[in-house]
């Protein structure tokens, strides 16, 4: 009912063309931001921030990036945590090499190593497509798990093969508490959510687009290919990159190669296929998902104990495996645009709720 | 388009041809070299056989079944599990007649399984793009990991088949000291050979056989010729159940059955991008230039990048058929007996 | 009879072969299309017309002959090449991008005239921002051409399939390209869907002065609009000329109506 537009009339295309078109949305997601930015860090509890908010806003930006590749420009990508330990072992690197660098051109330039890096493993995209794809950047997940993990100038000759890092740094500000870590990650994930959402409503996004629809008529209408798609790689794997980055030095602070295993581009996957393809929003809607069920799960074992239920930790997480297999199976079945889908087709109903005609 | 590009084809064969004689060439034990290329082909019998999995069902319904690896790690926990239970709940005694026993019973959990997910999965999702097709069978590799272990266990556990793992020695008489072979290997090359034998009779000589090669030179004129569809799916299904349940007893016997077996199964990918997706003898060369491959670049090659670039140890197997997959791909996309396709617009 | 203004030759296609591994889809086919024409394309289902477009704007790559497009001589036309250079074209079966709304498949058409780089768009600097604000305007007069306003944020999906094909033709219109090639427009529609796909390709032609070259198998469509025809059989050349011309040639119809076979 208070869903409405009435009365919000645009009369330029430019009012036509922002991001947030109709009213209550604007309010509802500055709301949100003032309610993250503001609130959350007087409230939140530590665990809260490191082991549910840190994560989740870090995944997201890895699950935007993704999905920039695979649910925008319709190219697959099996090995995406590959780029994230690029990005996270190039940041490591950068470190060691200029200590005292601030964070954020450290952040940026992991992001480069990582476009450069993407748009290497993206040429095989200008010759196969679709499934051969698929194992082409499960090659490069191979490839690169094994670099960081045999190639000891990367983790700077540590004798254990794993990396640590010192607290971050930034015009004198030295992040180490969990609410500094998730009061800084939040505003990059922000600035990026924003640049991604310009990118796909531009024309660099609609060229990625016309790959994913209709190459062939893509190229016709003079789109080049590989422009698109190694644009699309490299934005992609820059976000991956900046992503990882994080993840290693204000998540995991220290890690090992197998931090960025297959398994977590399997999960980056599952991300955007259960949260929506092609939706900015469905790629959080999608790493909630992930960061919140094992979660839940875990807290829920005592209470299948208690109805009698024989469920350990190993248990839970064969459940977990069914849980999101089994989702998969479904989302792809019934929506294959996921949650952010369903979303959108219930705004598209309150909209015109109470009177649907 | 009317003629092949061998030219990079050749190029990259012949690379790979002195890849493989460098290590004679740089003066490796005649004997030694022929041990290790020996292993190597008999991995890459075990890889053929994950591969042939796909392949099947591949040609069969356009499906690039990620799932194989996670169906070869489920038949080979049921197969473990059930000839470890089956003594004490029917009295077999244990051993080969357990294993026997259970590898029926696994066979009949796998045709199970073929049909649930032509049912569940499979079905509704016809006509969809490949990449969505492949994305549910990631779901179900998650499903079937999550749930084989479940209701079988999530430990290491034996596949005893009753064979020696002293290994034999041949040719003494050639090479000093002789030749290696581990016996199991022998009896897994001799079961994957009967295997690809039975399963060539089963498409040349029977009617469902037929029936599946018509539904995989084109969907419509096998369906309108009464073939039915979804028949032919589970049956497919079923036969790669059971091809993945021989690569699952095989390897488990030779590696133990453990979650390991599903990633190591993702080795087949490249197998099929080098065989072509839609070849079965492409399937076995891919796996045996890949089994051969991989050993011989990481006992010979191995060393020499370790000292060259100062590595914390070898492991390029890990990476090997991927990257060769990935230079294949390069340049003959289809695979070395796969069929070309043509856009139309 | 609408006033003409037919210019030079602008695209000379000259013994033109194709074949995919056995089959010969064309066989030495040669023909020209004249500047602000409408030059059709016919022959029965198989006679290699789509070939032929896609020979024009590089989707195949002919084995032999050449095309000379204002001027240039070339075998093989690129595809990018090709759309910069002003060809635009439809499709028979609809390649639209289906996951884009009306317009956003239209702004598509357009991004050839977009030029902003990838960190002006992330940023949405000033310069990127007028871009997209100054094509959009563009765009909208196609979509007023093409009278689809109120389908505008549509998903493509979403739309009849008449209006689909307008869709097809605005996304080629984007680009204004000097030629388009319209593979089959009217095809699958009804008469009044018909009448209003040929009232936008004269207008097209009339207005802007682009050059047509256009597949059709409405014999009535292809006889009222086109000022000369080819027609194809099998992948050869039978016949060219005007409308009249090749409707009394005995070949075309023997080759329409099957007489001796």
């Amino acid at each position: 009912m208070f869903y409405r537009e009435n009365g919000q009339f645009k009369s330029t295309y430019r009012e036509d063309q922002q991001i947030l078109g109709i009213r209550q949305d604007r309010w509802f997601i500055f709301g949100l931001i003032a309610f993250a930015l503001l609130v959350v860090p007087y409230w939140g509890s530590d665990y809260m921030f490191r082991a549910i908010l840190i994560p989740f806003l870090i995944v997201s930006l890895a699950a935007i990036g993704l999905n920039l590749l695979v649910g925008y420009c319709g190219q697959i990508s099996l090995g995406h945590a590959a780029f994230m330990a690029i990005g996270a072992y190039a940041a490591y690197n950068i470190v060691v090499h200029f200590p005292g660098l601030n964070f954020i051109v450290v952040l940026v330039l992991a992001g480069l190593v990582s476009a450069l890096v993407g748009i290497l493993f993206g040429l095989p995209s200008l010759q196969i497509k679709g499934l051969y794809l698929g194992v082409a950047t499960l090659a490069a997940q191979f490839f690169v798990d094994w670099v960081f993990a045999r190639v000891k100038w990367f983790t700077n000759y540590s004798s254990s093969g794993g990396v640590s890092t010192a607290p971050v740094e930034m015009f004198g500000w030295t992040i180490d508490t969990p609410m500094e870590k998730y009061v800084f990650i939040l505003v990059v994930v922000m600035v990026f959510t924003l640049m991604a959402k310009n990118l796909v409503r531009g024309h660099i996004g609609r060229s990625w687009m016309a790959m994913r629809d209709m190459d062939v008529a893509a190229e016709v209408i003079g789109i080049r290919p590989m422009y698109a798609k190694l644009t699309a790689f490299a934005v992609s794997a820059f976000y991956a990159g900046v992503a990882g980055a994080m993840w290693g030095f204000l998540h995991l602070g220290s890690w090992e190669p197998a931090a960025f295993s297959i398994n977590f581009s399997l999960n980056l996957l599952f991300m955007i296929i259960i949260g929506g393809m092609g939706s900015i929003l469905g790629s959080f809607i999608g790493a909630a998902f992930i960061v919140l069920l094992p979660l839940a799960l875990s807290q829920a074992l005592p209470l299948l104990n208690n109805l009698g239920l024989k469920v350990d930790t190993a248990m839970a997480s064969h459940l977990e495996f069914m849980i999101f297999g089994a989702l998969i199976v479904f989302f792809l079945i019934v929506e294959p645009l996921g949650i952010a889908r369903l979303w959108a087709v219930a705004k598209e109903k309150l909209r015109l709720w109470p009177f649907p005609h | 388009m009317a003629t092949k590009k061998n030219g990079p084809v050749i190029a990259l064969g012949v690379v790979l041809g002195i890849g493989f004689v460098a290590p004679l060439l740089a003066g490796q034990p005649l004997g030694f070299f022929l041990e290790v290329t020996l292993g190597g082909l008999m991995a890459g019998v075990l890889y053929s056989l994950v591969a042939l999995g796909f392949v099947l069902i591949f040609k069969a319904s356009g499906v690039f079944n990620f799932a194989q690896g996670a169906m070869v790690l489920f038949a080979a926990l049921a197969l473990a599990r059930l000839a470890e239970w089956l003594p004490g709940w029917v009295g077999i005694p244990a051993g080969l007649p357990a294993l026997a026993l259970a590898f029926v019973l696994a066979t009949g959990i796998m045709i199970v399984l073929a049909m649930l997910i032509e049912r569940i999965v499979l079905r509704p999702l016809v006509a969809q793009d490949p990449v969505a097709l492949l994305m549910a069978t990631l779901g179900v590799t998650f499903f079937l990991d999550g749930f084989g272990q479940t209701i079988w266990g999530s430990d290491v556990y034996k596949i005893d088949m009753g064979i020696s793992k002293d290994p034999t020695i041949i040719l003494e008489s050639m090479f000093q000291g002789g030749i290696l072979i581990s016996k199991e290997d022998l009896v897994a090359t001799v079961i994957a050979a009967v295997l690809v034998l039975g399963l060539a009779i089963f498409f040349q000589k029977t009617a469902t056989g037929r029936a599946l090669r018509a539904v995989a030179d084109d969907h419509q004129a096998a369906q309108s010729i009464g073939i039915p569809l979804n028949r032919i799916w589970v049956i497919v299904w079923a036969v790669a159940g059971f091809v993945a349940l021989v690569a699952g007893m095989v390897w488990g016997a030779k590696l133990g059955v453990q979650f390991s077996l599903a990633q190591l199964a993702l080795k087949a990918l490249p197998v099929v991008i080098l065989g072509g997706f839609t070849s079965i003898p492409g399937a076995i060369l891919g796996g045996l230039i890949i089994g051969v491959g991989e050993k011989i670049s990481e006992v010979f090659l191995g060393p020499v990048l370790i000292k060259a670039f100062d590595l914390a140890g070898g492991g390029i197997e890990n990476w090997f058929a991927y990257v060769l997959a990935l230079l294949f791909l390069m340049v003959r996309p289809e695979g070395l007996f796969g069929e070309k396709h043509i856009d139309r617009v | 009879m609408r006033p003409r203004n037919i210019g030079d030759v602008i695209l000379d296609v000259k013994n033109i072969s194709l074949s995919f591994g056995g089959v010969k889809a064309l066989q030495n086919i040669s023909f020209d299309v004249k500047e602000h024409e409408v030059r059709a394309i016919i022959g029965p289902n198989g006679a290699g017309k789509s070939s032929m477009l896609n020979c024009i704007n590089g989707v195949y790559h002919p084995q032999e002959g050449e095309i000379v497009y204002q001027g240039e001589v070339r075998r093989d036309m690129d595809t990018h090449h090709a759309a910069e250079s002003g060809i635009g074209r439809t499709f028979q079966n609809l390649a639209l991008f289906k996951g884009m709304s009306v317009l956003d498949n239209i702004m598509t058409g357009r991004n050839l005239k977009m030029k902003t780089g990838i960190l002006a768009q992330a940023l949405h600097l000033g310069p990127a921002r007028a871009e997209e604000l100054r094509e959009r305007e563009f765009v909208e007069h196609v979509i007023d051409f093409l009278e689809i306003q109120a389908y505008r944020k549509t998903p493509v999906g979403r739309m009849p399939y008449g209006l689909q094909k307008r869709v097809d033709l605005g996304r080629a219109l984007a680009a204004q390209p000097k030629v388009l090639l319209l593979d089959e427009p009217m095809a699958g529609m009804n008469m009044e869907e018909k009448q209003d796909m040929c009232r936008f390709v004269l207008d097209i032609n009339d207005e802007f002065g682009t050059t047509i070259v256009l597949i059709e198998h409405d014999m009535g469509v292809v006889m009222d609009i086109s000022d000369r025809v080819v027609v194809l059989d099998y992948g050869r050349k039978i016949g060219d000329g005007t409308p009249e011309v090749v409707r009394n040639d005995p070949e075309v119809i023997k080759a329409y109506l099957g007489v001796g076979h």
